[in-house]
């Protein structure tokens, strides 16, 4: 395609990606660098049905004309970046300096709020990403070599995991894995012990989620090489059967190296989808025993009374950086072999 | 037929002749929380909206939708349904109005003590009370020769009691989800132990003292008698465990005992569930439970003449002898003309021990939020009680610090 007709069919996609992603990413950048202004309080009489006290209230005269001034707020510059409950440089060096042992410093460092995230977070992309890519090409394989007449309902049956909404396969499984459900209530009896319970045990709820993770996303994987697999062209298996080579071997050297363009893009789409894992915490409301970087975002704008910007934005912008340094390598592969096939 | 035609019209103007508030014009649009004694008062208060349009929205989120839908001008709704907590981040980025002259002109059966005034100025109107206190199984409790407790340290000795005779296996529940519910749990009991949430004057926290530790130990006592997934269960789970017998002492909300004690679920389990007013903790004299109203707020960004519709609906409500005497088992009315019955033991004890109200202060929120979060560890056995309370102080520090409260 000429680079002119290339543009102008680019053209209203690229405008609606500056004006829908690339600007409210620019105000989230801007709004993670400035806190609130610092509150004016004054002692006042409150009184209520059970009694009258004297207590602090913001002074909202005074707050207003400093928020007129100015709107954005105090600027904070790295502020909050390096707060505890962001990067907590300050933290991670005094942990340095006090704790004896390697051991010691981790424990204290995964105590932070965002690197408990964070470790959350890259556990479930390193254990579902694999998984997923593994499932997915297995059950395509399988399905691709079974007679088409039960094949599309298979598919159907197949791909439901993904039409099931994340929250409402969540909660389904949510409640199986009760203490008194059926998943949960067999697991006591197999284990003889009454007081397992999958939900109240940080491992066991990790191991949940991120079984549920596979499972919600390997039809994803699935739909795709299943298209793959469509393509790949039938002389070289034939000759390659011919030749004697088994099952294995045909997979290995010719159907992987044809679709392997394909793995890449779902690895890519899987590790950006996984490194956002949020619903599964609020289905099982595991808020507990493991959050993720969107969960930590979601906490600060919803769960206080009070919602930290500041805070949520700076996650966010964390977050988006984590996304490309775990896409950088998969991207910079892919481009090189751009350049090394014009 | 001529019977049908006058049913018809008693009918049609039966209604309107029962509540007549005479409002012309104005929308009226209320967000409120979700149970039923704040139900029955929207519904009161929609008797006599006149020619009112008028809107509500009952959501268990409602704390999540206030704040940004009361800041956009003109707001969404007209009328906040508001408890002592979720008024003060409306207070702290000025959303509510002062109605003081409302008050004045369409208030006439509100009592004084209904009104919340903030430095002099009318700014919510209370209509009910509510805290959390114990319910007890009375036939498990006769049937094992245990008094009702008084104390924590008596619920402990019962719930081992009974856990040991085989009758039950969790027979003590409180809604301990992480997050908002867990953080409730801990103001009531830190409460209890008499402590105070900042050093006095000031934002700065003040939890990470021995009165936090004995706090957080009877927690963690009390959740090794509950449910092992206690870390999810929220008031409405734990109301779902007592009604299939599986529990025989909780704390929960008095606003609950309605939908506790209605003809729903088995009966014998419902005769058996009673009242109580909520446990002291660790040989201190107040109840380690916090009191709560609820009163309806107007937003400022909104029409004076909205404003001025949407308070004389819900004053209708709010003086209506009516609906207190129809709704009695419902809640703990503050309306005049109230007759306390059986459902309202818990809040009616509590204020006779002399139980503090929830504190109304603008950083609370924050400190709220740490402990909901940081706490958990401790419960599930991961970290010391040291360690947890240092966590929510610094937590809460960072937070304060980026809300400029520090």
């Amino acid at each position: 395609m000429p680079n002119k007709t290339f543009f102008w069919f680019f053209l209203p996609t690229g405008l609606a990606m500056v004006l829908f992603i690339g600007l409210p990413i620019i105000s989230t950048g801007v709004q993670s660098f400035y806190a609130q202004h610092d509150q004016v309080v004054k002692e006042v009489k409150k009184c209520d049905p059970f009694g009258c006290t004297v207590s602090i209230v913001v002074d909202n005269e005074e707050t207003t004309k400093i928020r007129e001034a100015k709107p954005l707020g105090k600027f904070n510059g790295f502020g909050t970046y390096v707060d505890r409950n962001h990067l907590a440089t300050e933290e991670i060096k005094k942990f340095w300096n006090e704790t004896e042992t390697f051991g010691e410093f981790v424990d204290q460092v995964t105590n932070l709020p965002f690197y408990k995230a964070l470790i959350f977070t890259l556990t479930y992309c390193i254990f579902v990403t694999p998984n997923v890519l593994l499932l997915g090409f297995i059950i395509a394989l399988s399905l691709n070599a079974i007679s088409r007449k039960i094949r599309g309902p298979l598919i159907f049956g197949t791909i439901l995991p993904m039409i099931v909404t994340p929250l409402v396969g969540s909660l389904v499984l949510f409640w199986m894995i009760d203490s008194q459900g059926i998943i949960g209530a067999n697991i006591q009896n197999l284990m003889n012990d009454p007081y397992l319970s999958l939900k109240s045990s940080k491992t066991l709820t990790w191991i949940t989620i991120i079984t549920y993770g596979i499972w919600h996303h390997s039809p994803f994987a699935f739909v795709v090489f299943y298209a793959a697999l469509q393509t790949v062209p039938q002389e070289p298996i034939e000759a390659a059967i011919i030749d004697g080579a088994s099952r294995f071997q045909r997979i290995k050297h010719i159907v992987l190296p044809h679709i392997y363009p394909v793995v890449t893009f779902v690895a890519l789409i899987s590790l950006m989808d996984n490194f956002r894992v949020f619903e599964p915490i609020i289905g099982f409301s595991a808020e507990g025993s493991a959050q993720s970087l969107s969960w930590l975002i979601y906490d600060n704008l919803v769960n206080e009374e009070v919602i930290l910007f500041g805070s949520a934005a700076a996650t966010s912008m964390m977050t988006i950086i984590g996304i490309a340094i775990l896409l950088a390598p998969v991207l910079v592969r892919t481009w090189k072999e751009f350049k090394t096939a014009r | 037929m001529r019977k049908i035609l006058v049913t018809l019209l008693f009918l049609l103007f039966g209604t309107s002749a029962y509540a007549d508030c005479n409002i012309k014009s104005g929308s009226i649009n209320i967000l409120a929380n979700d149970f039923p004694a704040l139900r029955t008062f929207v519904e009161t208060s929609k008797q006599c909206k006149g020619s009112a349009d008028f809107k509500v929205t009952h959501s268990s989120e409602h704390n999540k939708i206030a704040v940004p839908a009361l800041t956009a001008n003109p707001s969404e709704f007209s009328a906040r349904i508001a408890a002592n907590s979720s008024i003060v981040p409306l207070m702290n980025q000025d959303l509510i109005r002062p109605l003081d002259d409302l008050v004045k002109k369409y208030g006439k059966g509100i009592q004084d003590s209904q009104l919340i005034t903030i430095d002099g100025k009318v700014m919510a109107v209370a209509f009910m009370a509510n805290t959390q206190h114990l319910y007890y199984r009375e036939d498990v409790l006769k049937d094992l020769g245990i008094a009702v407790p008084k104390t924590y340290e008596e619920v402990v000795a019962a719930s081992e009691k009974i856990r040991s005779s085989g009758k039950m296996q969790y027979p003590y529940a409180a809604a301990y989800k992480a997050g908002w519910n867990l953080a409730e749990e801990f103001v009531n009991m830190y409460i209890g132990h008499g402590g105070e949430f900042f050093k006095s004057g000031s934002a700065e926290p003040n939890v990470n003292n021995a009165k936090g530790v004995a706090t957080l130990n009877m927690l963690k006592k009390l959740s090794e008698l509950s449910n092992p997934d206690y870390l999810t269960h929220d008031s409405e789970a734990i109301k779902v465990e007592w009604e299939s017998g599986n529990v025989a002492l909780m704390t929960l909300w008095a606003s609950r005992s309605g939908t506790l004690l209605d003809d729903e679920g088995d009966p014998n389990i419902t005769k058996a569930t009673k009242l109580t007013g909520p446990a002291t903790v660790g040989g201190g004299n107040i109840p380690a439970a916090t009191l709560w109203w609820d009163g309806f707020t107007l937003a400022k960004n909104r029409s004076d003449a909205d404003a001025e519709a949407t308070f004389r609906a819900l004053a209708h409500a709010a003086s209506n002898k009516k609906m207190v005497a129809d709704a009695a088992d419902q809640a703990v009315w503050l309306v005049e003309g109230f007759v306390p019955g059986p459902k309202s033991i818990g809040v009616i004890e509590a204020v006779k021990m002399g139980a503090k109200p929830y504190p109304m202060l603008p950083q609370m929120g924050l400190m709220h939020g740490a402990l909901g979060s940081e706490i958990v560890e401790f419960l599930q056995g991961k970290e010391s009680a040291e360690q947890a309370l240092k966590d929510v102080e610094a937590a809460y520090t960072s937070k304060a610090k980026e809300q400029g409260f520090l």
